[in-house]
């Protein structure tokens, strides 16, 4: 185990003033300017949010690579994650943005024979260098099943707010808290009456919501999201991508989606990986409108994948 | 039985028939058999056979005994001790043999339980290293293969060692190396591969993904064994328990080699209450049966059906104790994959 050489992370404890007034102003933009909305020739689909009123840098993936044994899954990827902002990672299956994702809290390194090279930096500080145990708590996870524990609604959510090694606490105690969690992913109304209902018992789009408020209980600075419409119907994605939107003042989102719709719809900047390859990352409107690249203007057109 | 036929159509055979024939309660449409090949067929009607067939041996076997059980059966056999006598009303009851299968039911159980959820837990969660977890796994298989008699053998040399004196009953540096421990700990290798296999069913029977999403959260594996895993599997746990159980008071050459079968409990005077008991020699149900049937010493053959019969309730109440926790289970719900 390497020891915290670094200084202490910075742990927001609450979440109630999502601009912090003291963060510098969002860097400008490396590559994109292309915030102007386009005319695109895309598909008819709406964008459902406007440009974002701010961004803050928490991530940032410095020439990240991953291997799988021989296999390079992921190939030299170097991107930014901000708060206020909707990082969208789009690609055909297989291109690694899952990997690219579950990277970002080290959820990687249950498989045994992946390993990764470059750095990832969490707030300044390489992810390395932080106890998994808590990166995950600041960098949490929605996965493309939902995947609720078999417990009550109020245990799934109280699970993750008990510390471990310590006392189990009371429920009056952890109440508030599980209940502010219900009501940023918007599932409070629907459950407040019967928290202690089996949450495998819910719908698959209010299990999938649960689960996002689960990873919200443990107020992390970024959220990241497999998929999680993929298993849902139209109506619950429509649910969640509205609470995704409102999600991105408050941490910094990450998402994995298949559905380019979507994508256009909820992200503010859109990654699109090949092969392992990033091979374009810009707005979500410029990207969709006028590709850069070929592969990327093929993809988006529906040509492969 | 006929609905309102709509007369729309000359040619009967184009109407969509409704699913009359299935009227017998199934939900559903039935698949008729009538397409079958006829090998297809004589395959179907062999199987319903044989699941008539054990379905009656098992019902057959459980009206006889209880039957004869309740009519053998005096409540006064459950509460004195088996004695010498001349007849059968003068020769007691099987209290220290029902006492005695309490005992080392609980005992044994007490010892695989933990060891194989244990030992489960391990090899679906951790497994490393590989070989070591194979070596493991084999070894588990070995000793479900291996006859519960020659456990005994094996037991009778472990625990007539002066090491394992404390266990058993000793005089002189001679240790007797039957007492209730050494029976239990035996049989608890008897159960314990019906335990791990079990719960290994149940552990991976939980979708990676559910990990990992306790993983991300940032709670640590020993966490999500004790708060996710373990819970989850729970009915497959108390399946195996069951099992073990059900081996454990049904096992009758461990306690005939190992628990000294004698015709009541012979305690070490020297040892305080419970362990006095424990370290020495005693009996159970299983054993009972044996001696009591007309080829064992006893040839009482009434009260080896009474005792009979009270080990078949006791198998009868475990499976109602599963089935408890199962639909407990049900009530929690599972994971779509």
């Amino acid at each position: 185990m390497e020891p915290l050489t670094s200084p202490p992370p910075i742990r927001r404890l609450q979440l109630d003033d999502p601009a912090p007034a003291t963060e510098a102003a969002p860097p400008a933009s490396t590559s994109s300017n292309g915030d102007a909305p386009q005319q695109s020739g895309f598909i008819a689909a709406k964008r459902s949010v406007g440009a974002p009123q701010f961004s803050i840098r928490r991530m940032e993936i410095d020439q990240v690579s991953v291997f799988y044994g021989e296999k390079e899954a992921v190939k030299t990827v170097s991107l930014p994650v901000r708060q206020g902002e909707v990082l969208s990672l789009i690609g055909p299956s297989g291109c690694g943005k899952t990997t690219l994702l579950r990277s970002l809290n080290r959820l990687t390194e249950l498989t045994t024979h992946a390993r990764l090279t470059g750095r990832i930096l969490l707030d300044d500080v390489d992810i390395k260098l932080i106890e998994p145990t808590l990166l995950r708590r600041r960098v949490t996870m929605v996965f493309q099943q939902p995947n609720p524990f078999p417990m009550s609604v109020f245990d799934n959510i109280a699970y993750v707010l008990r510390e471990q090694g310590s006392r189990r606490q009371r429920k009056k105690t952890l109440e508030p808290a599980v209940l502010s969690a219900l009501d940023r992913a918007g599932l409070l109304e629907e459950v407040k009456d019967n928290l202690d209902h089996p949450a495998l018992k819910l719908s698959g789009g209010q299990q999938q919501r649960l689960c996002i408020a689960r990873a919200l209980a443990a107020e992390p600075e970024v959220l990241l999201l497999d998929e999680p419409c993929s298993a849902l119907d139209p109506k619950s994605t429509q649910v969640i991508e509205d609470l995704i939107v409102k999600l991105r003042d408050d941490v910094a989102v990450v998402i994995v989606t298949h559905n380019l719709q979507q994508a256009y719809r909820i992200a503010d900047h859109v990654a699109f990986m090949y092969l392992g390859d990033l091979v374009e990352y810009n707005s979500a409107t410029a990207l969709f409108g006028s590709p850069r690249e070929k592969r990327t203007q093929e993809y988006v057109s529906g040509a492969f994948g | 039985m006929k609905t309102a036929s709509p007369p729309q159509s000359t040619a009967p055979s184009a109407a969509p028939q409704p699913p009359s024939p299935s009227q017998g309660g199934t939900k559903g449409a039935v698949e008729g058999t009538a397409t079958w090949a006829l090998s297809d067929r004589i395959g179907l009607a062999i199987c319903w056979a044989l699941g008539l067939l054990f379905c009656a041996i098992a019902v057959a076997i459980v009206v006889y005994l209880f039957i004869k059980g309740i009519s053998y059966l005096d409540i006064s056999m459950l509460t004195t001790p088996a004695s010498a006598g001349f007849s059968q009303a003068e020769s007691g009851g099987f209290s220290d043999a029902l006492i005695g299968t309490l005992i080392v039911a609980v005992l044994a159980i007490s010892i695989a339980l933990p060891t194989g959820v244990a030992t489960a837990i391990w090899l679906v969660e951790y497994g490393r290293p590989a070989a070591l977890a194979r070596i493991t796994e084999s070894t588990i298989e070995a000793i479900a293969g291996i006859p519960s008699i020659v456990l005994a053998l094996f037991g009778t040399v472990i625990f007539s060692s002066t090491a394992l004196g404390f266990l058993s009953r000793s005089s002189e540096g001679v240790v007797f190396g039957r007492s209730f421990f050494a029976a239990s700990a035996m049989l608890s290798l008897v159960a314990l591969p019906l335990i791990v296999a079990s719960t290994r069913e149940g552990l991976n029977a939980i979708p990676r993904h559910v990990r990992e999403a306790s993983y991300a959260v940032g709670k640590t594996k020993a966490a999500t064994v004790r708060r996710i895993l373990l819970p989850s599997s729970r009915p497959q746990v108390a399946t195996g328990a069951m099992l073990g159980l059900g081996r454990i008071i049904g096992d009758t050459a461990i306690i005939i080699v190992l628990l000294g079968a004698t015709q009541n409990f012979a305690p070490v005077e020297e040892a305080p209450f419970p362990l006095d008991y424990l370290r020495g020699a005693g009996t159970t149900l299983t054993n009972f049966v044996y001696e009591a049937s007309p080829t064992g010493n006893l040839n009482q053959p009434e009260k080896a059906y009474a005792a009979a019969f009270v080990l078949l309730l006791m198998v009868l109440v475990l499976n109602g104790a599963v089935d408890i926790v199962h639909r407990r289970a049900r009530k929690v719900g599972t994971w779509s994959h």
